[in-house]
């Protein structure tokens, strides 16, 4: 505990005038100026510009301030700064209290004299706060050299693939047999038109390949516990119940399957069937071949004729029904986030007829269709035949506040021209007509390619679809011309809903069990959505791909490489700074009664008995994340949250009213 | 100033989504009414009922407690257990005559600008009609 006399320096920032055009900065200088203790108060333009910044290392020196209050903008915004200003003139950088008369004062407030009223407050209580405390000494734990990637999709590849190149350790963890995501289901990419598999298959087999990447395929993560540099993880690998070191990826036993092409295939989106061992897909990574516990004869019912029929087709002797779940056991330094999204269900919007007509497909069961890996080899062919009249319908699920959807789900423009020309490759002779509310074509070659498409002679007709019905064994779609301003009826045998992305339907437990918050669309929420767009508020954890709100393959693919340096950012300095706000106990004060042990979510407190039958609480600061939750309920107020103690707080209150 | 009662308000917000809204709502430039002053807390659990206690002792009208909702705490359930704290601290305040009404909790997440906003709009408003806290000998 520092005994020296406190001198405080106040420093308040006119932000240009975004502070001083509401708040009299002049006045709260010279109030604050009386308060004791206060050596110096002075205002400046900008406190956080380097004069600013050297003004109050010089103060620090030439007046042996040692306790600094910055008013100015958010502490979220700045206190990391300003601690560094203060560390350099030598000062301890926990010796800082901010006030924050910008975000919440002069931007909130109109009227000149309650805001500069209020900001005298403001600064007052940081004042008061900064003459109660203490240095704090930061201590630095290190980061282990191994990263978890959740997530086998293109951004999980992309970020497995970066962090491994760059030489650290790599666990891909996939909830599927094979990696891929839903890139691997799509035909053809906007608005190159490259063939996703032809883009994608190196990339899934490089990780395969790689030396660095340990591929948990057909695995879950189950429990995430630690922090930043130190995180323990379970990962649950389900049993395939084919050994992935026998199996030869031969086929044979799909092939006799009893249950062959009875079973819906999820990779085909129920347009093709599969047999119980299956492969996703031909080019699937590993490729091994899975068993489907849920519809395998021999392990529902206990009985597959005499003896399982892949079990004798298989002449690697691969399968293998008594394999069980495995719990593996991972140390990782950080986490990169690549969850993914779900497609948006077509029948939460019963009006387009989906899951009711056959002929209505949504956009990713047409990709499935058209495309040459596809149930018909990529033919368009909807019952044996060729559609004449195809109709695009936009915004499914997207940008509708009927189904809870506010946000743009960012592809399905895009996706919808592309598959338009695909059908204007196919069928030339196909009349097509694409309903749009706007036409968003942002990206680099998208305004050019939606061009090309409408050149092909795509009729593009902006207007809501009000309802699709039977006529016939065709579509009549009802619409009504939004430019025009009348009804507009359109006869179809085939039309594909361009369904939205949707935050996945686990994205909550996934939230919890990662520790991660989520924004209001459902989707994961970045630390800040300009400055720190691939960072969570738990250190370590980062977030890449649709997991974090939708996006196209390029953005996708960005911000992957951009999370993946993130987390080999911490990792290749090998150390980083932890929390050093925690709670700490008087064991003197102490009565041992264990309520810190009950209330704290992470084990940081626990009962040591000093001696026999002594109790007293210690805290292990390396698992205390500061929430303070013990202090409160501490009932002979033993224990102490560091930098915000009751003391500290109750000075604040004190000043503030 | 006007002559009208304008109450003090001393508001508590959790760094990492309560803050975080009274942050986003300045940097939209909503307006709310200039009586509430926020002390920063890294967790919404970590206001002791000796807070708002001290609170009203210095002259508070009312304490407004805002934190991350259920489900979306930093500290998992920091959030669940302010609640738990502040059942009890309602009907303390509401013994000492203070009124029950005048300690309020209401959840923002980092991304609730508006409601935050909102929140400290209709609380405020709130406060300013029960009056100001008298004593028996005065009401």
């Amino acid at each position: 505990m520092e005994t020296a006399e406190i001198r405080i320096g106040v420093y308040i920032c006119h932000c240009g005038i975004n502070i001083a055009s509401t708040v009299d900065v002049d006045r709260v200088r010279d109030s604050i100026s009386q308060l004791p203790n206060v050596i110096v108060s002075r205002d400046f333009k900008y406190m956080c510009s380097d004069p600013g910044q050297e003004l109050v290392r010089r103060d620090i020196k030439e007046k042996g301030l040692n306790r600094i209050v910055v008013a100015s903008c958010s502490p979220r915004m700045h206190e990391p700064t300003f601690r560094m200003t203060i560390q350099q003139a030598g000062l301890n950088p926990y010796c800082l209290e901010m006030a924050n008369i910008r975000e919440q004062c002069s931007w909130v407030h109109e009227d000149r004299e309650y805001a500069t009223a209020k900001a005298v407050k403001l600064v007052s209580a940081a004042v008061a706060k900064v003459s109660l405390l203490e240095p704090l000494e930061e201590k630095e734990v290190e980061v282990r050299p191994e990263a978890l990637v959740i997530g086998g999709g293109i951004a999980g590849i992309q970020a497995s693939l970066d962090i491994a190149d760059a030489g650290f350790k790599v666990y891909l963890v996939e909830r599927e047999p094979s990696i891929g995501g839903h890139m691997a289901q799509l035909d053809k990419t906007f608005p190159t038109l490259d063939c996703s598999a032809c883009i994608l298959t190196p990339r899934m087999v490089e990780v395969e390949r790689h030396p660095n990447i340990e591929l948990l395929s057909y695995s879950e993560v189950i429990d995430v516990s630690g922090y930043i540099g130190n995180f323990h993880v379970k990962v649950r690998k389900k049993p395939r119940y084919i050994a992935m070191d026998k199996c030869t990826g031969c086929g044979m036993c799909a092939e006799a399957c009893r249950m062959k092409g009875k079973i819906i295939s999820e990779f085909d989106v129920g347009m093709g069937k599969r047999s119980v061992p299956y492969i996703p897909f031909p080019y699937a990574v590993p490729s091994k071949y899975t068993i489907d516990p849920e519809n395998c004869l021999f392990i529902t019912k206990g009985k597959c004729g005499k003896s399982p029929a892949c079990k004798d087709a298989c002449s690697s002797d691969a399968i293998d029904f008594e394999q069980k779940e495995e719990i593996v056991e991972l140390d990782v330094g950080t986490i990169v986030v690549a969850t993914g999204f779900d497609l948006f269900d077509a029948r939460e919007k019963p009006e387009y007829g989906y899951g009711l007509y056959d002929n209505v497909l949504s956009g990713l069961e047409f990709e499935r269709l058209v495309s040459s890996s596809g149930p018909t080899q990529g033919k368009i062919v909807i019952d044996d035949k060729e559609p004449r009249d195809v109709v695009f319908v936009q915004c499914v699920g997207s940008r509708d506040k009927s189904v809870g959807n506010e946000y743009c789900s960012r592809v399905c423009c895009m996706y919808t021209a592309k598959q338009a020309h695909l059908i204007h490759e196919k069928l030339p002779d196909a009349k097509l007509t694409v309903f749009y509310i706007d036409i968003r074509a942002f990206g680099k070659g998208y305004e050019e390619f939606y061009d090309r498409v409408r050149e092909e002679g795509v009729r593009y007709i902006r207007g809501n679809v009000s309802e699709i019905i039977k006529k016939g064994d065709r579509l009549l779609v009802m619409a009504e011309d939004t430019l025009l301003g009348e009804p507009v009826d359109i006869e179809a045998d085939l039309v594909v809903l361009a369904t939205g992305i949707v935050p996945r339907k686990d994205v909550k437990e996934v939230g919890n069990l990662l520790k991660i918050s989520r924004s209001p669309d459902g989707f994961f929420l970045e630390s800040h959505p300009k400055m720190r767009p691939v960072d969570t508020a738990t250190d370590g954890i980062y977030l890449a791909g649709c997991a974090q709100g939708p996006k196209d393959i390029p953005d996708t693919v960005a911000q992957a490489k951009g999370a993946a340096s993130s987390a080999m950012t911490k990792m290749a300095r090998g150390k980083v700074k932890v929390e050093v706000t925690t709670a700490s106990v008087d064991t003197f004060v102490c009565r041992g009664c264990g309520r810190c042990v009950e209330v704290c979510e992470y084990g940081a407190p626990n009962l040591e008995e000093v001696e026999p039958g002594i109790f007293v609480s210690q805290i292990n600061d390396s698992i205390c994340k500061g929430c303070g939750a013990c202090s409160v309920v501490c009932p002979s107020g033993a224990i102490s949250m560091k930098h915000f103690k009751n003391e500290q707080i109750l000075s604040q209150i004190a000043a503030v009213i | 100033m006007s002559e009208e009662f304008e109450p003090n308000i001393v508001g508590f917000a959790c760094n990492w989504c309560s803050y975080a809204g009274a942050d986003l709502a300045g940097t939209s430039r909503m307006k709310y009414p200039p009586n509430i002053r926020i002390i920063r807390v890294m967790c919404s659990g970590r206001v002791s009922p000796s807070f708002v206690l001290k609170a009203f002792q210095m002259g508070a009208d009312g304490v407004l407690i805002t934190g991350c909702h259920p489900g979306d705490c930093h500290y998992i359930a920091g959030n669940l257990k302010c609640e738990k704290t502040m059942e009890t601290t309602r009907k303390l305040i509401d013994v000492l005559g203070i009124g029950e009404e005048r300690l309020r909790l209401e959840w923002v997440s980092a991304s609730e600008g508006s409601k935050f906003a909102d929140v400290v709009t209709d609380f405020t408003n709130h406060i300013r009609g029960l009056g100001p806290i008298l004593g028996k000998s005065q009401g």
